[in-house]
């Protein structure tokens, strides 16, 4: 039978790696009725003590959100979701608030453990003082829905910079929340994010004043844990002029029965001359061998750089979920601004992915760079969707695009969808498609070196995304790296 | 044991759009532990056939025969497997893997291969060390090993890099199949240096060829002809002297 098997045995044989990461934890949960209606709107924001300009905020969205239906364009299939069927607010009752991670509760410290989040965490707590090589990365866990530790916040503030759960910062930074939110992803924009702005619960604020270089690597960690509980995070960070700042997100998530849904926002503003570096690594739950379970992830990121040369970057590496439907994009309103999108989407099993990005080119002289890497194995499907725009006062404005797709067996689907808007005459778009399968010769080639069928998989793959895995800060390309090695596995006969 | 490969009787076919075609129809070939042994033949006669069921690619179907390894019944193992056991295969084209970097690719393989052998790991640093010798010893450069594994590398490179590989993985048989074609007479030199200097008690070498050429650097123990996938004749380093004086076709009409 040859290697790349095209056969039926192969896809039996997929998904039968469970998934490595679930499990429970046991911690005490504070739940809400069942539902969503006003009143769990204004249940939400009385628990999170909110000023009464932020529940207005979300009863304005919810009442949107109740006037819009779910999306349909996207190239996925799923049953209807029963919105009426989930918690919309889950708390682990044991308050949060410690002051270091020794106080934090020991059941979610084994949690995190397990999930191998790489406890650099600890050591770099450690090394902080010494810290000389690494660059000390700032942990912002976010569990359930809830922070329960915040890291690094001392010499974060030391620098100016702001990091915290969003709760927080509604009530201690409420002239910059105002600001900013809802600005770059209105309310209204989309379906999800209006649910998102109705109920979203928690997430992560992040301030970098002018001038300012971030003096960490800003990271959190998001993991669903409670049976049944949607999870809306809501991110806002914003880096004002000639400020720098890192940002990651991974997260895991429990094996469950039901599916899962996942509404994110995502809000980026860069002014002149910022930058802001966005990395993903996303491995929730994808659903059994029969595709059962598993995650729907339905994600709206949007960044705006509105100062002139500024610049956003978005790097994701997605390998899990029942569902993605995720496009991060920029808006290049400033003169001579840049986005970039680098991405890796894998899909196994009976996973669907429809992700992508928009670049929309307001200003002159803004650039753009899409590089979507592909990987289908299984019966999953996936689709690349980009959009690039160039508005009628995008002079010199530049798009380069390069989609690649692997194709792993026959039974799965890989689609590219680009989409091309110019309006300005002087604006360059390029836009560079490729598919490929692994080939019989380069898996013989790596195992007679004396790898084995599945780390030759692996090797193959890392090289075909290497353009992508290098715009990861470190320490997330190497966990990238086992990642899409252990999400493809069983997908060779 | 003398008896290090030993190959009886050996049929192996491929499926060639839909009908199997044979290719070894029979063949024998017996090498001694420590010996360097050559096969000349034809183009098309299958040696680069016999090359690849030795080192166990899939596609190729043995239908026929046996092939021993150290007493160990070779057929049966996986390629990697094979390579575990000390069998190394430079390939007559070498294969590209597009943004895989070569020194990562080496370093991985050496240590898949002594992890399976018992053999303590090389970590980055004691790695480099060998491998920076090494392509310095084949007169390649160091920026090779930065580069995708044979991606964009000349005909003389990725030959060189084949052997860079064999030094590295330290076999114990090392089929090189038509490693000396594309190569000009210092690389031949450079090339069959690397090949000489592993020589000894506990390795042996299978040297696919076209040209005695070679074989001036790399004397063999053996010379066998190969025609219509079995050996035909077998004799000392004088049979490529007269094949390459007076081609097959003595050795075809004596063996028709
Ligand atoms: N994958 C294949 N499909 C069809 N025919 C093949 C394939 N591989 C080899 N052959 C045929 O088998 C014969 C032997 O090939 P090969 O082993 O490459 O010979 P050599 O290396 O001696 O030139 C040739 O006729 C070749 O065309
Ligand atoms: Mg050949």
């Amino acid at each position: 039978m040859p290697a790349v098997s095209e056969t039926r045995e192969a896809v039996e044989k997929l998904a039968k790696s469970n998934y490595e990461w679930g499990f429970e934890t046991n911690v005490e949960m504070d739940l809400a009725p069942k539902g969503l209606n006003e009143d769990i709107v204004r249940l939400i924001s009385a628990r999170k003590k909110e000023p009464q300009w932020m529940l207005e905020w979300r009863l304005k969205a919810f009442r949107a959100w109740q006037e819009m239906s779910e999306p349909n364009w996207a190239k996925i299939k799923h049953p209807p979701i029963d919105y009426q069927d989930a918690h919309y607010f889950a708390q682990p009752k044991k308050k949060p608030g410690p002051k270091s991670l020794d106080e934090v509760d020991p059941e979610l410290l084994k949690t995190y453990e397990k999930l191998g989040i790489p406890l650099h965490e600890q050591e770099m707590l450690a090394g902080v003082e010494g810290a000389g090589q690494k660059t000390p990365v700032a942990v912002d866990a976010v569990f359930d829905s809830v922070s329960v530790a915040t890291t690094f916040r001392k010499t974060l503030a030391e620098a100016g910079v702001i990091f915290c759960p969003i709760s927080e910062a509604i009530i201690e930074h409420p002239e910059l929340v105002k600001k900013y939110l809802g600005t770059v992803v209105p309310v209204a924009d989309n379906f999800f994010s209006a649910l998102n702005s109705a109920v979203f619960t928690d997430g992560s604020f992040v301030y970098v004043p002018k001038g300012v270089r971030c003096p960490m690597e800003l990271s959190t960690y998001f993991r669903i844990n409670a049976r049944n509980t949607g999870q809306f995070e809501r991110t806002l960070i914003i880096a004002e002029d000639q400020a720098t700042v890192s940002y990651l997100e991974g997260c895991t998530a429990p094996q469950r029965d039901e599916n899962q849904l996942h509404a994110a926002v995502v809000e980026l503003v860069a002014m002149e001359d910022a930058f802001i570096k966005y990395s993903t690594v996303q491995n929730w739950y994808p659903g059994d061998e029969n595709g059962k379970g598993g995650i729907y992830n339905f994600v709206t990121k949007r960044g705006i750089c509105k100062g002139d040369r500024a610049r956003i970057s978005w790097t994701q590496v997605e390998t899990g979920s029942a569902i993605t439907w995720k496009y991060p994009s920029c808006i290049l309103a400033g003169k001579g601004s840049v986005g970039e999108f680098y991405s890796v989407a894998v899909t196994n099993g009976h996973q669907q992915a429809d992700t992508g990005t928009k670049m929309i080119h307001l200003a002159p002289d803004t650039r753009s760079t899409i590089v979507a890497k592909t990987i289908s194995a299984g019966k999953s499907d996936s689709t690349y969707r980009g959009l690039v725009r160039m508005q009628p006062k995008a002079r010199n404005g530049r798009n380069f695009t390069q989609c690649d797709s692997l194709l792993i067996g026959n039974q799965c689907g890989a689609h590219t969808v680009p989409y091309i808007e110019s309006r300005n005459m002087s604006a360059r778009v390029e836009h560079e498609a490729t598919t490929s399968k692994i080939s019989e010769d380069q898996l013989f080639y790596c195992r007679s070196r004396g790898f084995s069928e599945e780390e030759a998989v692996g090797l193959i793959v890392n090289g075909f995304c290497r353009e992508v895995l290098k715009e990861l800060p470190m320490e997330f390309a190497v966990e990238a790296q086992k990642l899409l090695q252990i999400s493809l596995e069983g997908s060779v006969g | 044991m003398s008896d290090f490969l030993k190959i009886e009787g050996l049929k192996a076919q491929i499926d060639a759009d839909g009908t199997p075609k044979e290719i070894l129809k029979g063949l024998d070939l017996t090498i001694p532990k420590g010996e360097v042994h050559a096969i000349m033949g034809p183009n098309g006669s299958g040696k680069s056939t016999l090359s690849y069921v030795l080192a166990g690619r899939e596609d190729y179907e043995v239908t026929g025969g046996s092939a021993h390894f150290k007493g160990q019944d070779l057929l049966e193992l996986e390629p990697e497997e094979r390579a575990a056991l000390g069998v190394f295969l430079a390939f007559q084209s070498p294969v590209e893997l597009p943004g895989v970097n070569n020194a990562n690719f080496l370093r991985t393989a050496v240590n898949a291969v002594r992890k399976a052998r018992g053999e303590e790991e090389l970590d980055a640093v004691s790695f480099l060390k060998l491998a920076r010798e090494e392509t310095a010893r084949l007169s390649m450069s160091g920026e090779m090993l930065k580069r995708a594994v044979n991606v964009g590398f000349s005909g003389g490179e990725k030959k060189r890099n084949e052997v860079l590989q064999m030094r590295l993985l330290k076999p114990s048989l090392a089929i090189l199949d038509e490693t000396d074609s594309g190569l000009d007479i210092d690389a031949l030199r450079i090339v069959a240096d690397g090949v000489n200097s592993l020589r000894g008690p506990d390795f042996s070498s299978l040297v696919i060829t076209h040209h005695q050429r070679l074989l001036d650097y790399i004397v063999p123990d053996r010379v066998h002809v190969m025609a219509h996938g079995r050996i035909i004749h077998s004799g000392g380093p004088e049979v490529a002297t007269l094949l390459e004086k007076q081609g097959y076709k003595q050795f075809l009409e004596a063996a028709a």
